[in-house]
Protein backbone atom coordinates (compact mmCIF):
# COMPACT_ATOMS: atom_id res chain seq x y z
CA UNK A 1 0.00 0.00 0.00
CA UNK A 2 1.14 3.16 -0.82
CA UNK A 3 -1.81 5.85 -0.14
CA UNK A 4 -4.83 4.83 1.03
CA UNK A 5 -7.67 6.24 -1.49
CA UNK A 6 -10.24 3.58 -1.79
CA UNK A 7 -11.44 0.22 -0.69
CA UNK A 8 -11.64 -0.51 -3.92
CA UNK A 9 -7.87 -0.24 -4.49
CA UNK A 10 -7.48 -2.91 -1.28
CA UNK A 11 -6.70 -6.47 -1.53
CA UNK A 12 -8.67 -8.99 0.94
CA UNK A 13 -5.19 -9.46 2.65
CA UNK A 14 -4.70 -5.71 2.56
CA UNK A 15 -7.71 -5.20 4.50
CA UNK A 16 -7.32 -8.11 7.12
CA UNK A 17 -3.52 -6.58 7.22
CA UNK A 18 -4.82 -3.06 8.49
CA UNK A 19 -7.70 -4.71 10.97
CA UNK A 20 -4.97 -6.80 12.17
CA UNK A 21 -2.44 -3.80 12.92
CA UNK A 22 -5.60 -2.27 14.41
CA UNK A 23 -6.26 -4.90 16.64
CA UNK A 24 -2.53 -4.55 18.14
CA UNK A 25 -2.77 -1.00 17.98
CA UNK A 26 -6.02 -0.86 20.30
CA UNK A 27 -4.40 -3.26 23.37
CA UNK A 28 -1.36 -0.69 23.04
CA UNK A 29 -4.47 2.03 24.28
CA UNK A 30 -4.72 -0.30 27.15
CA UNK A 31 -1.57 0.70 28.32
CA UNK A 32 -0.72 3.20 31.15
CA UNK A 33 1.23 5.20 28.91
CA UNK A 34 -0.26 5.00 25.61
CA UNK A 35 1.75 6.97 23.14
CA UNK A 36 3.98 4.78 20.75
CA UNK A 37 7.25 5.87 19.60
CA UNK A 38 6.68 4.16 16.26
CA UNK A 39 6.49 7.32 13.89
CA UNK A 40 8.46 10.09 16.02
CA UNK A 41 10.04 12.33 13.65
CA UNK A 42 7.40 12.68 11.30
CA UNK A 43 4.91 15.03 9.87
CA UNK A 44 1.40 14.06 9.13
CA UNK A 45 -0.79 17.13 7.57
CA UNK A 46 -4.39 17.22 7.90
CA UNK A 47 -5.85 18.73 4.65
CA UNK A 48 -9.61 19.37 5.48
CA UNK A 49 -11.50 21.26 2.65
CA UNK A 50 -15.12 20.26 4.33
CA UNK A 51 -16.33 20.28 7.99
CA UNK A 52 -15.26 17.42 9.95
CA UNK A 53 -15.09 17.04 13.81
CA UNK A 54 -14.97 13.49 14.56
CA UNK A 55 -12.76 12.40 11.87
CA UNK A 56 -10.29 15.26 11.70
CA UNK A 57 -9.19 14.98 15.60
CA UNK A 58 -9.58 11.15 15.18
CA UNK A 59 -7.10 11.39 12.38
CA UNK A 60 -4.90 13.69 14.63
CA UNK A 61 -5.25 11.56 18.10
CA UNK A 62 -4.45 8.46 15.68
CA UNK A 63 -1.21 10.75 14.63
CA UNK A 64 -0.04 11.77 17.97
CA UNK A 65 -0.03 8.17 19.54
CA UNK A 66 2.20 7.49 17.09
CA UNK A 67 4.14 10.66 18.32
CA UNK A 68 3.99 11.81 14.44
CA UNK A 69 3.46 15.66 14.57
CA UNK A 70 0.60 17.10 13.30
CA UNK A 71 -0.39 20.08 11.21
CA UNK A 72 -3.77 21.01 10.60
CA UNK A 73 -5.19 22.91 7.25
CA UNK A 74 -8.52 23.85 7.11
CA UNK A 75 -9.01 24.98 3.72
CA UNK A 76 -12.55 25.65 3.70
CA UNK A 77 -13.66 28.95 3.12
CA UNK A 78 -10.90 29.74 0.16
CA UNK A 79 -12.21 31.51 -2.99
CA UNK A 80 -9.77 29.72 -5.84
CA UNK A 81 -11.17 27.24 -7.93
CA UNK A 82 -11.07 24.11 -6.10
CA UNK A 83 -8.73 22.58 -8.67
CA UNK A 84 -5.68 25.44 -8.17
CA UNK A 85 -6.03 25.51 -4.64
CA UNK A 86 -5.41 21.66 -4.46
CA UNK A 87 -2.46 21.81 -6.78
CA UNK A 88 -1.05 25.07 -4.75
CA UNK A 89 -1.38 23.70 -1.46
CA UNK A 90 -0.19 20.46 -2.60
CA UNK A 91 3.31 22.12 -3.50
CA UNK A 92 2.85 24.21 -0.61
CA UNK A 93 3.09 20.67 1.60
CA UNK A 94 5.59 19.40 -0.21
CA UNK A 95 7.87 22.37 0.22
CA UNK A 96 7.24 22.21 4.02
CA UNK A 97 7.96 18.49 4.18
CA UNK A 98 4.71 16.70 5.04
CA UNK A 99 5.38 12.95 5.51
CA UNK A 100 1.59 12.03 4.90
CA UNK A 101 -1.69 14.07 3.90
CA UNK A 102 -4.93 13.41 4.99
CA UNK A 103 -7.54 15.19 2.96
CA UNK A 104 -10.56 15.77 2.91
CA UNK A 105 -12.58 17.55 0.35
CA UNK A 106 -16.03 17.55 -1.11
CA UNK A 107 -14.87 16.65 -4.41
CA UNK A 108 -15.04 13.26 -5.52
CA UNK A 109 -11.67 12.01 -6.63
CA UNK A 110 -9.69 14.83 -4.63
CA UNK A 111 -7.21 12.68 -2.97
CA UNK A 112 -6.99 10.44 -6.26
CA UNK A 113 -5.64 13.30 -8.04
CA UNK A 114 -3.18 14.44 -5.18
CA UNK A 115 -2.17 11.09 -4.96
CA UNK A 116 -1.49 11.18 -8.51
CA UNK A 117 -0.99 14.10 -10.21
CA UNK A 118 2.86 14.55 -9.81
CA UNK A 119 2.22 17.45 -7.05
CA UNK A 120 3.49 15.56 -4.12
CA UNK A 121 5.47 12.30 -3.56
CA UNK A 122 3.98 11.34 0.22
CA UNK A 123 1.53 8.99 0.75
CA UNK A 124 -1.92 10.38 0.50
CA UNK A 125 -4.82 9.31 3.02
CA UNK A 126 -8.53 9.50 1.86
CA UNK A 127 -10.54 11.01 4.84
CA UNK A 128 -13.10 11.57 2.62
CA UNK A 129 -13.86 12.63 -1.07
CA UNK A 130 -17.57 13.51 -2.51
CA UNK A 131 -20.04 11.35 -2.75
CA UNK A 132 -16.88 8.92 -3.66
CA UNK A 133 -15.13 7.19 -0.73
CA UNK A 134 -14.75 7.26 2.38
CA UNK A 135 -12.05 4.26 3.68
CA UNK A 136 -10.94 4.42 7.02
CA UNK A 137 -14.82 5.14 8.38
CA UNK A 138 -14.96 1.47 6.36
CA UNK A 139 -12.23 0.12 8.23
CA UNK A 140 -13.49 1.37 11.19
CA UNK A 141 -17.08 -0.29 11.01
CA UNK A 142 -15.70 -3.45 9.84
CA UNK A 143 -13.26 -3.56 12.43
CA UNK A 144 -15.90 -2.52 15.10
CA UNK A 145 -18.12 -5.42 13.73
CA UNK A 146 -16.00 -7.70 13.74
CA UNK A 147 -15.04 -7.50 17.83
CA UNK A 148 -18.94 -7.86 18.59
CA UNK A 149 -20.03 -10.43 15.98
CA UNK A 150 -16.50 -12.83 15.87
CA UNK A 151 -15.40 -12.07 19.21
CA UNK A 152 -11.57 -13.16 19.94
CA UNK A 153 -10.88 -13.93 16.71
CA UNK A 154 -8.05 -11.30 15.57
CA UNK A 155 -7.28 -13.18 12.30
CA UNK A 156 -11.58 -13.23 11.15
CA UNK A 157 -13.31 -12.07 8.26
CA UNK A 158 -16.81 -10.84 8.03
CA UNK A 159 -17.97 -14.36 5.86
CA UNK A 160 -21.82 -15.47 6.74
CA UNK A 161 -22.74 -12.02 8.63
CA UNK A 162 -25.63 -9.73 7.03
CA UNK A 163 -25.31 -6.20 7.27
CA UNK A 164 -28.25 -3.87 6.55
CA UNK A 165 -27.32 0.11 5.85
CA UNK A 166 -30.17 2.77 5.96
CA UNK A 167 -30.97 6.30 5.09
CA UNK A 168 -29.03 8.70 2.48
CA UNK A 169 -27.09 6.30 0.23
CA UNK A 170 -27.30 9.31 -2.36
CA UNK A 171 -24.92 11.69 -0.79
CA UNK A 172 -22.88 8.74 1.37
CA UNK A 173 -19.68 8.37 0.65
CA UNK A 174 -19.84 5.73 4.07
CA UNK A 175 -22.32 3.96 2.32
CA UNK A 176 -20.16 3.07 -1.03
CA UNK A 177 -16.81 2.14 1.33
CA UNK A 178 -18.88 -0.01 3.48
CA UNK A 179 -20.66 -2.11 0.57
CA UNK A 180 -16.93 -2.71 -0.87
CA UNK A 181 -15.19 -3.19 2.52
CA UNK A 182 -17.96 -5.86 3.95
CA UNK A 183 -18.29 -7.75 1.20
CA UNK A 184 -14.57 -7.87 0.29
CA UNK A 185 -14.47 -9.58 3.96
CA UNK A 186 -17.32 -11.65 2.91
CA UNK A 187 -20.48 -10.20 4.68
CA UNK A 188 -23.68 -9.91 2.77
CA UNK A 189 -25.15 -6.16 2.48
CA UNK A 190 -28.69 -4.86 1.80
CA UNK A 191 -29.07 -0.81 1.21
CA UNK A 192 -32.53 0.36 1.83
CA UNK A 193 -33.59 4.01 1.39
CA UNK A 194 -36.25 6.16 -0.54
CA UNK A 195 -35.93 5.74 -4.22
CA UNK A 196 -34.93 9.14 -4.72
CA UNK A 197 -31.65 8.33 -2.51
CA UNK A 198 -30.24 5.88 -4.15
CA UNK A 199 -27.56 6.56 -6.49
CA UNK A 200 -27.78 6.20 -9.90
CA UNK A 201 -25.58 2.78 -10.76
CA UNK A 202 -26.09 1.40 -7.19
CA UNK A 203 -27.81 -1.97 -9.01
CA UNK A 204 -24.16 -2.55 -9.88
CA UNK A 205 -23.02 -2.49 -6.69
CA UNK A 206 -22.47 -6.22 -4.73
CA UNK A 207 -25.42 -5.54 -2.35
CA UNK A 208 -28.80 -5.97 -2.61
CA UNK A 209 -30.99 -2.84 -2.71
CA UNK A 210 -34.84 -2.58 -0.97
CA UNK A 211 -36.94 0.50 -0.66
CA UNK A 212 -38.37 -1.09 2.76
CA UNK A 213 -37.04 -1.31 6.24
CA UNK A 214 -38.90 -3.29 8.09
CA UNK A 215 -38.98 -5.87 5.23
CA UNK A 216 -34.96 -5.72 5.59
CA UNK A 217 -35.22 -5.84 9.34
CA UNK A 218 -37.56 -8.78 9.24
CA UNK A 219 -34.59 -11.04 7.82
CA UNK A 220 -33.13 -10.74 11.47
CA UNK A 221 -29.53 -8.54 10.31
CA UNK A 222 -26.69 -8.94 12.24
CA UNK A 223 -25.68 -5.29 12.14
CA UNK A 224 -28.06 -2.54 10.90
CA UNK A 225 -26.13 0.84 10.06
CA UNK A 226 -27.95 3.79 9.94
CA UNK A 227 -26.91 7.00 7.68
CA UNK A 228 -27.00 10.76 8.52
CA UNK A 229 -29.83 12.27 6.47
CA UNK A 230 -27.17 15.03 4.77
CA UNK A 231 -29.43 17.95 4.70
CA UNK A 232 -26.35 20.14 3.83
CA UNK A 233 -26.16 18.48 0.80
CA UNK A 234 -29.87 18.27 -0.33
CA UNK A 235 -29.95 21.77 -1.85
CA UNK A 236 -33.22 21.88 -3.82
CA UNK A 237 -35.23 19.17 -2.05
CA UNK A 238 -37.40 16.82 -2.94
CA UNK A 239 -35.74 13.68 -2.20
CA UNK A 240 -38.66 13.36 0.51
CA UNK A 241 -41.34 14.91 1.62
CA UNK A 242 -41.14 15.85 4.56
CA UNK A 243 -38.83 14.46 7.95
CA UNK A 244 -41.80 13.45 10.04
CA UNK A 245 -42.62 10.99 6.73
CA UNK A 246 -38.88 9.96 6.23
CA UNK A 247 -38.41 9.19 9.97
CA UNK A 248 -41.58 7.05 10.02
CA UNK A 249 -40.64 5.09 7.38
CA UNK A 250 -37.21 4.90 7.44
CA UNK A 251 -35.61 6.18 10.73
CA UNK A 252 -34.78 3.22 13.47
CA UNK A 253 -37.56 4.03 15.86
CA UNK A 254 -37.83 2.01 19.50
CA UNK A 255 -40.21 -0.26 18.25
CA UNK A 256 -38.65 -1.02 15.15
CA UNK A 257 -35.00 -1.57 16.83
CA UNK A 258 -37.31 -4.05 19.35
CA UNK A 259 -37.96 -6.59 16.82
CA UNK A 260 -34.23 -6.89 15.76
CA UNK A 261 -32.89 -10.42 17.03
CA UNK A 262 -30.72 -9.73 20.41
CA UNK A 263 -27.13 -9.98 18.96
CA UNK A 264 -28.01 -7.39 16.21
CA UNK A 265 -25.90 -4.45 16.70
CA UNK A 266 -26.80 -0.50 15.78
CA UNK A 267 -24.14 1.64 14.36
CA UNK A 268 -24.08 5.30 12.80
CA UNK A 269 -21.02 7.17 11.14
CA UNK A 270 -22.41 9.90 13.46
CA UNK A 271 -22.67 12.93 13.40
CA UNK A 272 -26.56 11.68 14.27
CA UNK A 273 -30.10 13.51 13.66
CA UNK A 274 -31.59 12.22 16.84
CA UNK A 275 -35.25 11.70 16.09
CA UNK A 276 -34.77 11.60 12.19
CA UNK A 277 -32.87 8.45 10.82
CA UNK A 278 -32.27 7.15 15.00
CA UNK A 279 -34.44 7.54 18.38
CA UNK A 280 -32.40 8.70 20.66
CA UNK A 281 -33.64 6.14 23.13
CA UNK A 282 -32.25 3.61 20.39
CA UNK A 283 -28.55 5.30 20.03
CA UNK A 284 -28.42 5.18 23.82
CA UNK A 285 -29.56 1.04 24.08
CA UNK A 286 -27.02 -1.39 24.38
CA UNK A 287 -26.92 -2.36 21.04
CA UNK A 288 -25.64 0.74 20.11
CA UNK A 289 -22.14 0.47 19.45
CA UNK A 290 -22.20 4.27 17.78
CA UNK A 291 -19.25 5.30 20.75
CA UNK A 292 -17.27 2.81 20.30
CA UNK A 293 -17.57 3.25 16.59
CA UNK A 294 -15.38 6.63 17.52
CA UNK A 295 -12.82 4.90 19.60
CA UNK A 296 -12.18 2.43 16.96
CA UNK A 297 -11.46 4.80 14.21
CA UNK A 298 -8.41 5.89 16.42
CA UNK A 299 -7.06 2.48 16.43
CA UNK A 300 -8.45 1.92 12.37
CA UNK A 301 -6.09 5.26 11.40
CA UNK A 302 -3.40 4.39 13.77
CA UNK A 303 -2.91 0.93 11.53
CA UNK A 304 -3.09 2.53 8.12
CA UNK A 305 -0.89 5.65 9.53
CA UNK A 306 1.68 2.41 10.71
CA UNK A 307 1.30 1.06 7.13
CA UNK A 308 2.08 3.86 5.11
CA UNK A 309 4.50 5.54 6.82
CA UNK A 310 6.28 3.10 9.47
CA UNK A 311 8.14 1.32 5.76
CA UNK A 312 10.02 4.11 3.96
CA UNK A 313 7.34 3.21 0.71
CA UNK A 314 9.77 5.92 -1.29
CA UNK A 315 13.02 3.61 -0.66
CA UNK A 316 10.70 0.21 -1.09
CA UNK A 317 9.77 1.61 -4.90
CA UNK A 318 12.99 2.85 -5.96
CA UNK A 319 14.39 -0.50 -4.87
CA UNK A 320 12.41 -2.24 -7.64
CA UNK B 1 12.47 -10.73 16.36
CA UNK B 2 13.91 -11.87 13.01
CA UNK B 3 13.76 -15.50 11.82
CA UNK B 4 17.32 -15.40 10.94
CA UNK B 5 19.69 -13.13 12.75
CA UNK B 6 21.89 -10.78 10.51
CA UNK B 7 22.42 -10.99 7.10
CA UNK B 8 20.77 -9.61 4.11
CA UNK B 9 19.44 -13.06 2.69
CA UNK B 10 16.50 -13.43 4.96
CA UNK B 11 14.85 -16.30 4.84
CA UNK B 12 17.06 -19.09 2.88
CA UNK B 13 16.28 -22.56 3.09
CA UNK B 14 18.16 -24.35 5.03
CA UNK B 15 19.81 -26.40 2.65
CA UNK B 16 22.40 -25.00 1.25
CA UNK B 17 21.59 -23.63 -2.42
CA UNK B 18 23.47 -21.13 -3.79
CA UNK B 19 26.60 -22.86 -2.00
CA UNK B 20 25.16 -21.86 1.56
CA UNK B 21 27.69 -23.65 4.16
CA UNK B 22 25.35 -24.82 6.88
CA UNK B 23 26.80 -26.04 10.39
CA UNK B 24 24.32 -27.32 12.97
CA UNK B 25 25.77 -26.07 16.77
CA UNK B 26 22.31 -27.13 19.15
CA UNK B 27 20.41 -29.78 18.69
CA UNK B 28 16.82 -30.74 20.00
CA UNK B 29 18.83 -32.15 23.59
CA UNK B 30 21.24 -29.23 23.66
CA UNK B 31 18.23 -27.20 23.48
CA UNK B 32 16.59 -29.13 26.26
CA UNK B 33 19.41 -28.87 28.18
CA UNK B 34 20.21 -25.36 27.93
CA UNK B 35 16.59 -23.96 28.37
CA UNK B 36 16.57 -26.35 32.03
CA UNK B 37 19.60 -24.69 32.77
CA UNK B 38 18.29 -21.07 32.25
CA UNK B 39 14.94 -22.08 33.99
CA UNK B 40 17.34 -23.06 37.20
CA UNK B 41 19.42 -19.85 36.94
CA UNK B 42 16.38 -17.75 37.11
CA UNK B 43 15.04 -19.32 39.70
CA UNK B 44 18.40 -19.26 41.82
CA UNK B 45 19.29 -15.65 41.04
CA UNK B 46 15.74 -14.33 41.81
CA UNK B 47 15.02 -16.82 45.29
CA UNK B 48 11.72 -18.45 43.70
CA UNK B 49 9.05 -17.95 41.34
CA UNK B 50 7.32 -15.27 43.45
CA UNK B 51 6.95 -12.22 41.32
CA UNK B 52 8.53 -13.40 38.28
CA UNK B 53 7.10 -12.66 34.96
CA UNK B 54 8.65 -13.97 31.90
CA UNK B 55 8.32 -12.09 28.85
CA UNK B 56 8.88 -13.53 25.81
CA UNK B 57 9.74 -11.35 22.61
CA UNK B 58 7.93 -12.40 19.33
CA UNK B 59 7.76 -14.83 17.54
CA UNK B 60 10.46 -17.33 18.79
CA UNK B 61 10.79 -16.30 22.21
CA UNK B 62 6.96 -16.83 22.93
CA UNK B 63 7.47 -20.64 22.89
CA UNK B 64 10.83 -20.33 24.76
CA UNK B 65 8.81 -18.50 27.79
CA UNK B 66 6.38 -21.18 27.56
CA UNK B 67 9.11 -23.95 27.87
CA UNK B 68 10.80 -22.10 30.43
CA UNK B 69 7.51 -21.22 32.42
CA UNK B 70 6.52 -25.21 32.11
CA UNK B 71 10.38 -26.10 33.52
CA UNK B 72 9.92 -23.53 36.32
CA UNK B 73 6.59 -24.74 37.60
CA UNK B 74 8.59 -28.09 37.30
CA UNK B 75 10.99 -27.52 39.55
CA UNK B 76 9.60 -25.37 41.96
CA UNK B 77 6.59 -28.37 42.48
CA UNK B 78 3.74 -26.01 40.87
CA UNK B 79 2.68 -27.47 37.71
CA UNK B 80 1.13 -24.14 35.73
CA UNK B 81 -1.26 -26.24 33.81
CA UNK B 82 -4.50 -24.58 34.85
CA UNK B 83 -3.46 -20.63 34.26
CA UNK B 84 -0.71 -20.11 31.85
CA UNK B 85 -0.70 -16.54 31.76
CA UNK B 86 0.03 -16.29 35.76
CA UNK B 87 4.19 -16.58 35.16
CA UNK B 88 4.38 -15.58 31.42
CA UNK B 89 3.48 -13.63 28.57
CA UNK B 90 4.45 -12.07 25.21
CA UNK B 91 5.79 -8.95 24.66
CA UNK B 92 5.78 -7.20 20.94
CA UNK B 93 8.36 -4.62 19.95
CA UNK B 94 7.01 -3.59 16.54
CA UNK B 95 6.32 0.02 17.71
CA UNK B 96 9.09 0.37 19.28
CA UNK B 97 11.39 -0.86 16.87
CA UNK B 98 14.29 2.05 15.43
CA UNK B 99 14.62 0.58 12.06
CA UNK B 100 11.35 0.34 11.01
CA UNK B 101 11.80 2.59 7.90
CA UNK B 102 13.81 1.36 5.13
CA UNK B 103 12.24 -2.45 6.01
CA UNK B 104 9.12 -3.96 4.84
CA UNK B 105 6.20 -3.34 7.02
CA UNK B 106 6.41 -5.33 10.03
CA UNK B 107 3.33 -6.86 11.07
CA UNK B 108 2.78 -6.91 14.95
CA UNK B 109 2.23 -9.56 16.79
CA UNK B 110 0.20 -9.51 20.20
CA UNK B 111 1.42 -8.71 23.92
CA UNK B 112 -0.02 -10.72 26.43
CA UNK B 113 1.26 -9.58 29.90
CA UNK B 114 0.27 -12.08 33.23
CA UNK B 115 -2.78 -10.52 34.94
CA UNK B 116 -0.80 -9.74 37.95
CA UNK B 117 0.65 -7.32 35.61
CA UNK B 118 4.57 -6.06 35.89
CA UNK B 119 4.78 -3.06 38.33
CA UNK B 120 7.18 -4.46 40.86
CA UNK B 121 7.88 -8.00 39.71
CA UNK B 122 11.13 -9.05 38.42
CA UNK B 123 10.67 -9.37 34.22
CA UNK B 124 13.08 -11.62 32.34
CA UNK B 125 12.69 -10.59 28.91
CA UNK B 126 13.57 -13.82 26.77
CA UNK B 127 14.34 -14.04 22.92
CA UNK B 128 16.06 -17.06 20.97
CA UNK B 129 19.39 -14.84 19.64
CA UNK B 130 20.82 -11.71 20.82
CA UNK B 131 22.84 -10.23 18.19
CA UNK B 132 23.29 -6.15 17.91
CA UNK B 133 21.03 -5.95 20.95
CA UNK B 134 18.41 -3.22 19.46
CA UNK B 135 15.24 -5.91 19.93
CA UNK B 136 16.39 -5.83 23.75
CA UNK B 137 16.72 -2.01 23.67
CA UNK B 138 12.88 -1.71 22.21
CA UNK B 139 11.67 -4.27 24.71
CA UNK B 140 13.08 -1.92 27.15
CA UNK B 141 10.91 0.97 25.71
CA UNK B 142 7.73 -0.97 25.77
CA UNK B 143 8.34 -1.97 28.97
CA UNK B 144 8.62 1.46 30.60
CA UNK B 145 5.11 1.87 28.73
CA UNK B 146 3.75 -0.95 30.61
CA UNK B 147 4.62 -0.15 34.23
CA UNK B 148 7.64 -0.36 36.55
CA UNK B 149 9.09 -4.05 37.02
CA UNK B 150 11.38 -3.94 39.86
CA UNK B 151 14.54 -5.52 37.83
CA UNK B 152 14.29 -6.34 34.26
CA UNK B 153 16.68 -9.53 33.27
CA UNK B 154 17.33 -11.60 29.93
CA UNK B 155 17.19 -14.36 29.17
CA UNK B 156 18.57 -15.79 25.41
CA UNK B 157 19.01 -19.23 23.77
CA UNK B 158 22.34 -17.65 21.83
CA UNK B 159 24.25 -15.12 22.14
CA UNK B 160 26.03 -14.33 18.92
CA UNK B 161 28.13 -11.15 19.86
CA UNK B 162 27.83 -7.74 17.70
CA UNK B 163 26.48 -5.32 20.13
CA UNK B 164 25.50 -2.36 18.67
CA UNK B 165 24.45 -1.31 22.41
CA UNK B 166 25.43 -1.57 25.92
CA UNK B 167 23.36 -4.71 26.39
CA UNK B 168 24.44 -8.06 28.24
CA UNK B 169 22.07 -11.03 28.72
CA UNK B 170 21.82 -12.38 32.48
CA UNK B 171 21.11 -16.21 31.35
CA UNK B 172 22.20 -17.54 27.60
CA UNK B 173 22.07 -21.28 26.47
CA UNK B 174 24.88 -20.17 24.49
CA UNK B 175 28.22 -18.87 23.70
CA UNK B 176 28.33 -18.75 19.92
CA UNK B 177 31.20 -16.57 18.46
CA UNK B 178 30.26 -16.00 14.83
CA UNK B 179 31.04 -13.36 12.03
CA UNK B 180 28.90 -10.27 10.76
CA UNK B 181 28.11 -12.02 7.71
CA UNK B 182 26.90 -15.41 9.41
CA UNK B 183 23.40 -16.09 10.21
CA UNK B 184 22.24 -17.85 13.07
CA UNK B 185 18.67 -19.81 11.97
CA UNK B 186 17.05 -21.28 14.93
CA UNK B 187 14.15 -23.51 14.78
CA UNK B 188 12.00 -24.24 17.41
CA UNK B 189 9.17 -27.55 17.24
CA UNK B 190 6.20 -25.01 17.58
CA UNK B 191 7.19 -22.55 15.16
CA UNK B 192 9.45 -25.10 12.95
CA UNK B 193 8.59 -28.04 13.40
CA UNK B 194 12.16 -28.96 15.18
CA UNK B 195 14.38 -27.67 17.51
CA UNK B 196 17.90 -26.94 15.95
CA UNK B 197 20.08 -23.78 15.76
CA UNK B 198 22.41 -23.87 12.34
CA UNK B 199 25.40 -21.17 11.40
CA UNK B 200 24.46 -20.58 8.09
CA UNK B 201 27.90 -19.32 6.00
CA UNK B 202 27.20 -17.23 2.48
CA UNK B 203 28.94 -19.17 -0.15
CA UNK B 204 31.73 -17.55 -2.39
CA UNK B 205 30.23 -15.12 -3.77
CA UNK B 206 28.51 -13.06 -1.40
CA UNK B 207 31.32 -10.66 -0.74
CA UNK B 208 32.82 -12.00 3.37
CA UNK B 209 34.32 -9.46 4.80
CA UNK B 210 34.07 -10.23 8.32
Amino acid sequence: MRHFIAISDLSREDALAVLATAEHMAETQSRSIRKLPTLVGTTVVNLFFEDSTRTRISFEAAAKRLSADVINFSAKGSSLSKGESLKDTALTLQAMGADAVVVRSGSSGAAHLLAHAGWIDQPIINAGDGAHEHPTQAMLDAFTLRRHLRPGDPSADLEGLHVVIVGDILHSRVARSNVLLLTLLGARVTLVAPPALVPVGASSWPCEISYDLDAALATGPDAVMMLRVQHERMVGGGFFPTAGEYSRRYGLSTARAATLPAHTIVMHPGPMNRGLEIAGAVADSPRSVIVEQVASGVFVRMAVLYHLLATDAREAHRDR
Amino acid sequence: MNDDHGGPAQGAASTGPQGHDISRVLGAEEIRRALTRIAHEILESGHGADDLVLLGIPHRGVPLVRRLAELIARAEGRPDADDPLDLHGALDITMYRDDLRGNPTRAPSPTRIPRGGIDGRTVVLVDDVLFSGRTVRAALDALSAIGRPAAVRLAVLVDRGHRELPIRADHVGKNLPTARTERVHVQLAETDGQDAVDIVRPGTGEGERA
